[in-house]
C-alpha cells in the first residue's frame, strides 16, 4: 500500500486513510497521513462524510472481512452503490483473528473456528461478488502472494475516480490455520500461489474446475458516474441560477 | 413556523453546512428541507444507509472543520449512540437533534414524549461528556439550535437537542433575530507549524485546540483511549488523565453552560420545574394558580445536562414543594429529588397525550391545600 501510494505521487496532506476495527484496521496508527481509526464496521460511513465535505481528499480506507461485510455489511453496499471514490483495501483472511478466531462471514463452510467449532454450517460471501453487484465501478481481487500485482493493483485503484475495491486474500497462521491444519504462513502462501488463477484463465474453464481456487486479476472495470463529482455539479448549476 | 422547520432555518444561521441523516417521524421534516436548502448554500446534504451511517458521516465531515449535524427520534438516536461515544472521545463537534416520540422501540412514532431525557445523558457507554438543550417554543428551538452548535464548537463535544413531537410541529409566528444578533461561536484552531502541532494538547483550557483534516496538520484520530499526541496508550496515569479531562472541560463549565428561565419564583412556596413543550402547560398553570392566590413559580430547565444541582438545591432553601411534570415515568423527577434532597410530587404521561395545564393546576392545588 505505502509503494503504490508513494509511486501515485499523492502528496501526504492529501490521504486521508480510514479504517474500522479489526487486525487490518490497526493500520492508520502506523503511518503518516491524515489517519483516522472509527469503530467497528463504519469506516466508509465515516470516509463518506470526509470525502463529500472535503473532495480534494483522497480517501483510503482498510478493512476486514468482519469489518466491512458482517457489522458494516449495509455500509459496503451503499458505499459502492453510490460509487464515491474512494480506494478500498479489504484483507479477507476468513476470520476474526483480534478477537481470537471466531467464524466471519467469509469462513468457508466446512472450516472450523472458535466460533463454529464443529465446522461453519453457513455458506460464505463473495465480496468482490457482492461490491460488483451494489455498483462498485473497479473491483479486482488477489492474494498476500501476488504482492507485486497487488501494488500495481492498488495504484490502479488510486488512480481511479469512483469505489475501487482491491480484495486481499491474507493469511491468519494462528486462528485461520491452526485449528484447520492448514500448516504454517509460508504453507498458506503458498497454497495461494498454487490455487490462483488469472481471470483471464478462469473465464475459458468450466465451473467445475474452478471449485476451491481463487479467481485473482480485475474482475470488473466500467465507467460510471462518481458521486462526490456529481452532488458538486448539481451544487454548481444551483448556484448559477 | 414549526419548530423542525426554525430548527433547520438555525442550523444553517449557525454556519452548519453538512447534514447526514435516515428518515424518520417525527424528525423528517429538517432533512426535507435541508435537502432542497444545502446545496444551494454549497453544504452537503446526504441520505445515509441508517443513523449509524448518518453519526459517523457528520463525524467525518466535521473533521475537516465543517460544522455539521443530524437529526432523528428514539430509534433512531438508539443507533446513533455508538458514534456519538466515538465523538466524545475524539472531541468532534456536531450537533444532534432527537425529535422525541413515545418508546421504547418503534413506539408511538407520531406522538410526543419526553422519554430520552436519560438517553440522551447515558445513551451511549463509558463516563462521557454531555450537553443536552431543551427548546420549549419555536423561537427557542431556533435560539437553541444555534447555541447547541455554539456549545458542540466551543467545547468540542456532541451537543444533544432534545426537541418532543408537539415543539417540532407546532407552528408558531417567528420573529428571527437580525444576523448581527446572532452569536456565532467557532471551534479555536491551532496556529502553530504542523510539525509542532500535538492534537490533544492542553495548556490553560481544558480543550485542545483543532486543525481541520486536510489542511496539512497530519495527525491521528481514535476512538482508542489516547495519549496528547492521538496515539492509543494503556498506559494508566494518560488513560486516566484523558477521561478525567473528556468529563471535567464540561464539570468545570457547568455555569457557563446551565440555563434556565424563572417565573414568579421569588416569593413561590411551590416550584414547577418543567421543560420542553411541558413548560409551556407549566407557564399557564403557573399563572392560573397565581390568579388563584397559590404562591406558585416555574423553573424551566433549557439546558438539561449537565443538571442544574445548585439551582435546584438553592431553590430548595425557601421552595416546600417541587413539582414535576414530564411525559415521562419521572427522569426529571428522580434529578430534581437527588438535587433537592426531597421527593417532588410528579405529574408523568406515557399515553401520547401532553401533559395539559388544567392537570398541573389540579396538582397545585392538591398539594397547597
Amino acid at each position: 500500500m505505502l509503494r503504490a501510494i508513494e509511486h501515485s505521487n499523492i502528496p501526504k496532506d492529501r490521504i486521508a486513510l480510514v479504517s474500522g476495527i479489526g487486525c487490518s484496521s490497526r493500520t492508520p496508527g502506523y503511518v503518516d497521513f491524515n489517519t483516522l481509526h472509527t469503530t467497528h464496521g463504519r469506516a466508509l460511513a465515516f470516509a463518506t462524510g470526509l470525502k463529500l465535505a472535503k473532495p480534494d481528499l483522497k480517501i483510503l480506507v482498510v478493512t476486514g472481512d468482519g469489518d466491512a461485510t458482517a457489522i458494516g455489511g449495509n455500509h459496503f453496499i451503499h458505499a459502492a452503490r453510490r460509487n464515491l471514490d474512494m480506494t478500498v483495501l479489504l484483507y479477507n483472511n476468513h476470520i476474526y483473528g483480534m478477537t481470537g478466531g471466531q467464524a466471519s462471514p467469509t469462513t468457508p463452510q466446512g472450516k472450523k473456528a472458535s466460533t463454529a467449532p464443529y465446522g461453519s454450517m453457513e455458506p460464505s460471501f463473495d465480496i468482490s461478488g457482492l461490491a460488483i453487484a451494489a455498483g462498485a465501478s473497479f473491483v479486482v481481487r488477489t492474494t498476500c502472494y501476488h504482492a507485486v500485482q497487488l501494488e500495481r493493483f492498488i495504484q490502479k485503484g488510486l488512480a481511479r475516480k469512483g469505489f475501487a475495491l482491491i480484495e486481499v486474500l491474507t493469511q491468519c497462521p494462528t486462528y485461520y490455520a491452526r485449528p484447520n491444519r492448514l500448516g504454517t504462513a509460508v504453507d498458506m502462501l503458498r497454497w495461494y500461489k498454487e490455487n490462483s488463477i488469472p481471470v483471464e484463465r478462469a473465464r475459458k474453464m468450466e465451473e467445475r474446475e474452478k471449485v476451491g481456487k481463487i479467481i485473482v486479476g480485475v474482475l470488473h472495470d466500467v465507467e460510471r458516474k462518481e458521486f462526490c463529482e456529481e452532488y458538486y455539479r448539481l451544487v454548481n448549476r444551483l448556484r448559477e441560477q | 413556523m414549526t419548530g423542525n422547520e426554525a430548527c433547520a432555518e438555525a442550523a444553517l444561521s449557525a454556519g452548519m453546512r453538512f447534514f447526514a441523516g435516515y428518515p424518520i417521524t417525527p424528525s423528517s421534516e429538517i432533512a426535507e428541507i435541508l435537502a432542497q436548502r444545502l446545496p444551494r448554500e454549497g453544504g452537503v446534504f446526504i441520505q445515509m444507509e441508517d443513523e449509524l451511517a448518518s453519526m459517523a458521516a457528520i463525524i467525518g465531515a466535521s473533521l475537516t472543520g465543517t460544522k455539521s449535524m443530524t437529526a432523528t427520534s428514539g430509534p433512531g438516536f438508539s443507533l446513533m449512540q455508538e458514534n456519538i461515544g466515538y465523538a466524545c472521545m475524539t472531541e468532534v463537534p456536531c450537533v444532534v437533534v432527537n425529535v422525541q416520540r413515545g418508546g421504547p422501540s418503534t413506539g408511538l412514532p407520531t406522538l410526543p414524549s419526553q422519554g430520552d431525557v436519560m438517553q440522551a445523558r447515558w445513551g451511549t457507554h463509558g463516563d462521557h461528556p454531555a450537553i443536552t438543550v431543551a427548546p420549549a417554543t419555536v423561537r427557542e428551538t431556533f435560539d437553541w439550535t444555534i447555541q447547541a452548535f455554539n456549545f458542540s464548537e466551543q467545547y468540542r463535544v456532541p451537543v444533544i437537542v432534545l426537541l418532543d413531537e408537539i415543539v417540532a410541529h407546532v407552528n408558531e409566528k417567528i420573529v428571527f433575530p437580525k444576523p448581527e444578533e446572532i452569536e456565532i461561536v467557532d471551534r479555536q484552531r491551532t496556529n502553530v507549524p504542523p510539525e509542532k502541532f500535538v492534537p490533544y494538547e492542553v495548556t490553560d483550557s481544558a480543550i485542545p485546540l483543532f486543525a481541520d483534516f486536510g489542511s496539512g496538520y497530519r495527525y491521528h484520530v481514535t476512538g482508542l483511549s489516547h495519549d496528547e499526541t492521538g496515539f492509543p496508550t494503556n498506559d494508566p496515569k494518560k488513560i486516566d488523565a484523558l477521561y478525567r479531562r473528556l468529563n471535567d472541560k464540561i464539570e468545570q463549565n457547568r455555569e457557563r453552560i446551565i440555563r434556565y428561565k424563572t417565573v414568579m419564583l421569588d416569593d413561590a412556596q411551590m416550584c414547577v420545574v418543567a421543560y420542553g413543550s411541558s413548560a409551556r402547560s407549566a407557564h399557564r398553570a403557573v399563572r392560573q394558580a397565581r390568579a388563584m392566590g397559590i404562591k406558585a413559580g416555574m423553573l424551566q430547565l433549557q439546558v438539561l445536562w449537565p443538571f442544574p444541582d445548585d439551582v435546584l438545591s438553592a431553590l430548595a432553601q425557601n421552595v416546600e414543594t417541587f413539582i414535576v411534570p414530564e411525559m415521562n415515568l419521572g427522569q426529571v423527577a428522580h434529578e430534581v429529588a437527588c438535587a433537592t434532597r426531597r421527593k417532588p410530587t410528579q405529574i408523568n404521561r406515557i399515553d401520547g397525550g401532553l401533559i395539559t395545564p388544567e392537570e398541573i393546576v389540579e396538582q397545585i392545588r392538591s398539594v397547597s391545600v
